[in-house]
């Protein structure tokens, strides 16, 4: 598969993303509009890891880990996820019984 | 056409439909459920560039733990269609405008590179993504960080029940 792909692939998946943050006023649908731009760079990277690589010598045997950097690379990303959501699910959830609202246009101000 | 290049297209073609459902569908219980479906796809793409540990964790983490996670917090709320709150037209159609643009300036972006047009993904071979091949790097050459990860997520453990506990 030509590398292109997977790039406009997950351009697509960000922009999708992005116009979730913009459109959605649910402070929930934002939150996992985030978690799919987080996915579509995920995507990109292992998509990178996999793109063909030669070394300059020929040596197969110089090329046997190139990539491995980026999976973990992913790797990281999705445990700093996981700690994301936890603390942010608990932000909303704070929020939601402060104002009994999910609207982000409640929080427009910090003060009250 | 190989059977590759179908699952390739097929799996793009159902990542990019949920991604939309989930921003159009209304009610935010089926927002989760098209999320899963996008993960599920992300994860077909990885076991296709034979990433088979991460596609795994991906569908452990994601499908199976923060999804429900999302799932758990929703059905606590009692959050339903009917007091979804809703952005005026007009900021939806320049969200959607500014995004478009945004694919748009990528796009001719990618397709102006001249070096990354003769760049391929290599699919279904390759054992860098095998588990035992991370598994090995994971504790020889990043092991401060995977060290670090713990504490990072005791640290968001006890933040998240300070900030979520009554009071």
């Amino acid at each position: 598969m030509p590398i292109q792909y997977y790039i406009i692939l997950a351009a697509a998946l960000f922009c999708i993303g992005v116009v979730g943050v913009l459109i959605r006023r649910n402070a929930i649908i934002i939150f996992m509009c985030i978690e799919l731009m987080l996915n579509s760079v995920n995507l990109l990277l292992v998509a990178f890891s996999k793109m063909q690589y030669t070394p300059a010598n020929g040596n197969k045997s110089l090329a046997l880990n190139i990539g491995s950097d980026a999976q973990i690379f992913v790797f990281f990303i999705m445990v700093v996820a996981a700690a994301e959501v936890s603390v942010g699910l608990a932000i909303i959830v704070m929020m939601y019984r402060n104002v009994h609202s999910t609207d982000v246009n409640f929080l427009n101000r910090l003060k009250n | 056409m190989t059977a590759t290049e179908i699952l390739f297209w097929f799996l793009s073609a159902l990542a990019l439909f949920s991604a939309i459902m989930v921003l159009i569908s209304k009610n935010p219980v089926h927002s989760v459920l098209w999320l899963i479906v996008v993960f599920f796809s992300i994860s077909g793409h990885y076991i296709l560039l034979n990433a088979q540990f991460l596609a795994i964790v991906n569908l452990i983490v994601y499908a199976g733990a923060i999804m429900v996670l999302f799932l758990f917090v929703i059905m606590l709320m009692n959050l339903n269609s009917n007091n979804e709150p809703q952005r005026n037209s007009l900021i939806k159609l320049a969200g959607v405008v500014a995004g478009c643009l945004l694919l748009t300036v990528m796009v001719s972006a990618v397709r102006s590179a001249g070096e990354i047009s003769k760049s391929q993904a290599v699919m279904n071979e390759g054992d860098i993504g095998l588990i035992q091949n991370l598994g090995k790097i994971l504790f020889t050459d990043y092991v401060v960080p995977f060290e670090i990860s713990s504490v990072l997520f005791l640290s968001a453990m006890v933040g998240a029940v300070v900030i979520a506990k009554k009071e």
